[in-house]
């Protein structure tokens, strides 16, 4: 979660200073999802994420210094430059990519979810989408699609609230996207998603339903986002500063933070130490991207086929 | 040679590789049990089981979406439309994903997906059941687009498909999916980006895609009677598009026809002419012409259907134009 937290308030600050070139939507204050359900995850799982997705990289392995010199735009970031804050890629981690088209995630979880199964492994799809994407298309396709075969798929929703900045309120007249599940013959579970452990625990339970071969779970965490829909983006005139604050209250690694002192699981020194080394890893990686290479513009075509096919 | 089907050799090219290759599989309304509304898996289902013929629901964007995640996971899926008008539900997966996420990981995920479907005007199909619109696909970076004419080229070409690591419209004219021609029996493929002279000539070239080239053919050997000498190219795939041929058989008769079926604007007939106004400028003794089909929805009544579409006829007529100029 700290890694996640200190690594968008590095690209926050890189985007005011013009060193990321194009859009950058924070994950900050929904940390506890990614880390709860990626906790769960070995490499060869496949995670489908959104135009949200640095915190889904992160916590599926993706170094801070490949997601940072990709926004930088650099020959070191983990789409090598060809895709930004929106496009990230890792299939060596199991980062299946990140979209700038909201629904199409939740598809492709469910085909990597067939591809397992066909193939008889005991890995896991696994689609994080927002609020927004629960009012699409393939969501609903995707996770009858699912049900019906019993694909080992987790559908991750995460509901801020808004989808950019149109209340999820008045977008759907059921404000719970779990309770869907049912409709569709699969298990549906709601979820306090500003708790890490009750994420942990909730996705834990469907991760094991899939490997086990019982099929889809849909998982809606009810979070909310503290910084603008994107960076540079006026961030008002459709919630107000009371309910921003109130949820802030509640942020995610606050709150666990401070059970981790209550339980007498960490001590403040070793929370501190903690947090500093976080920093320092943060800070390192953000110059690592500052200090590596652009792409050689003549390879802008190169990867529009596969390599393989030119033999 | 034994002759077979358009239909059959693709299936029998489907089953050969679905035979050596356990990660392939086929999803489609009916393609199981059924085996398809074009006999496209017919006994498949009973050899491979239903996991490996997959019936879907009427969810074109859904399970185009899918079989994307499902290429990027180390299998490989045929998406079977049935009509290839369905494939447009699925657009945006199409485009916004298939097309790109080989370029998006920058060459570390492969996309090997082949998507079929029927194309083409006739049997009062009316305007939901007939399209064909490949010009678009072959605009888009990232696909192979395939348009066989025969059964030789349709089971070469099906093979080829089913070894790409990338996507590929693989699209089977309803005129054509019936005729029968001499197909080997043992495995073989086509190469994309090769086209076929279909028939030598030497007076003037004329380009024909897909059911276009057995009706350019009749013409020609029409005109063959009368002294008149046509080559005629099939070009086999429109992505990657074999220019070299047109451009070397523009050379020799000076004058290019380019029959297609689909729309005349922004079309694929535009783009070869741009290509060999471009490269082969000096070889040309006349403008270079198209006939295509009417750029309008495709109508239902008989007579107004056969207006729209290129026949043996007109064909004719822009041949005999194009030798007059």
């Amino acid at each position: 979660m700290l890694v996640i937290r200190r690594c968008e308030e590095q690209l926050a600050k890189s985007h005011a200073a013009g060193l990321i070139h194009g859009a950058c939507h924070t994950y900050v204050g929904e940390e506890a999802i990614a880390t709860g359900v990626c906790a769960h995850l070995r490499r060869e799982d496949a995670v489908f994420s959104t135009h949200r997705g640095h915190g889904h990289a992160l916590a599926k392995g993706v170094p801070p210094q490949e997601l940072i010199a990709e926004l930088y735009g650099r020959v070191t970031g983990c789409s090598r430059g060809r895709g930004g804050s929106m496009h990230l890629f890792s299939p060596e981690v199991g980062m299946m990519g990140t979209s700038g088209i909201v629904g199409p995630c939740i598809l492709q979880a469910a085909g990597a979810g067939y591809s397992f199964k066909l193939l008889k492994k005991d890995n896991v799809g696994v689609a994080f989408f927002g609020d927004g994407a629960a009012n699409n298309g393939a969501f609903h396709e995707g996770i009858n699609l699912a049900t019906i075969w019993q694909l080992p798929v987790l559908f991750v929703c995460e509901n801020n609230l808004y989808a950019t900045e149109v209340p999820f309120a008045a977008a759907a007249a059921n404000p719970n996207v779990g309770d869907r599940g049912p409709a569709y013959g699969l298990p549906g579970v709601i979820v306090d998603g500003n708790d890490v452990l009750a994420v942990y625990a909730a996705a834990g339970e469907a991760v094991q339903r899939a490997r086990r071969g019982e099929g889809p779970t849909l998982i809606e965490c009810k979070t909310y986002r503290t910084r603008a829909h994107s960076e540079g983006m006026r961030d008002a005139g459709y919630r107000t500063q009371t309910e921003v604050d109130a949820w802030k209250a509640r942020d995610p690694i606050m709150q666990h933070r401070q059970r981790l002192l209550d339980q007498t699981i960490a001590t403040e020194q070793e929370l501190v130490a903690l947090e500093q080394e976080v920093e320092a890893q943060i800070e390192e990686a953000a110059q690592f991207a500052k200090n590596s290479a652009w792409p050689d513009p003549a390879t802008a075509t190169r990867y529009i086929f596969s390599e393989a096919s030119h033999a | 040679m034994r002759e077979i089907s358009f239909i059959d050799a693709t299936r029998e090219a489907l089953t050969a590789a679905m035979t050596a290759d356990p990660t392939i599989f086929v999803v489609g309304e009916g393609i199981g049990k059924r085996g398809g509304n074009f006999n496209t898996t017919v006994g498949l289902y009973d050899k491979f089981g239903p996991e490996r013929l997959r019936d879907t629901p009427i969810s074109e964007r859904g399970f185009v979406g899918m079989c994307t995640g499902a290429a990027m996971t180390g299998t490989r899926p045929v998406v079977d439309f049935m009509f290839f008008d369905f494939i447009l539900d699925a657009l945006g997966e199409m485009i916004n994903q298939i097309a790109k996420i080989q370029y998006m990981s920058s060459g570390r995920l492969i996309m090997p997906l082949l998507l079929r479907g029927c194309i083409g005007i006739g049997n009062s199909a009316a305007t939901h059941h007939s399209g064909s619109y490949y010009p678009i696909f072959a605009h888009i970076p990232g696909f192979r687009v395939v348009l066989p004419s025969t059964p030789y080229e349709a089971k070469g070409l099906f093979t080829t498909a089913l070894r790409s690591p990338d996507p590929v419209l693989f699209l089977e004219h309803r005129a054509l999916i019936f005729n029968k021609g001499p197909v080997p029996e043992e495995e073989y493929t086509i190469p994309f980006g090769q086209a076929r002279i279909a028939r030598e000539g030497r007076h003037a070239t004329v380009v024909a895609l897909a059911s276009m080239v057995p009706k350019t053919l009749e013409v020609c050997a029409r005109l063959e009677a009368e002294g008149v000498s046509i080559e005629v190219i099939d070009p086999r795939t429109i992505a990657p598009l074999d220019i070299d041929t047109v451009l070397q058989s523009v050379h020799k008769t000076g004058r290019l026809l380019i029959v297609d079926e689909t729309f005349q604007p922004c079309g694929i007939g535009a783009e070869i002419a741009a290509q060999v106004t471009d490269q082969g400028f000096d070889d040309l003794d006349a403008p270079i012409r198209r006939v295509n089909g009417v750029h309008t929805p495709t109508p239902y009544s008989p007579p107004l259907e056969a207006a729209v579409v290129p026949n043996t006829d007109g064909i004719e007529r822009a041949i005999r134009d194009l030798l007059a100029e």
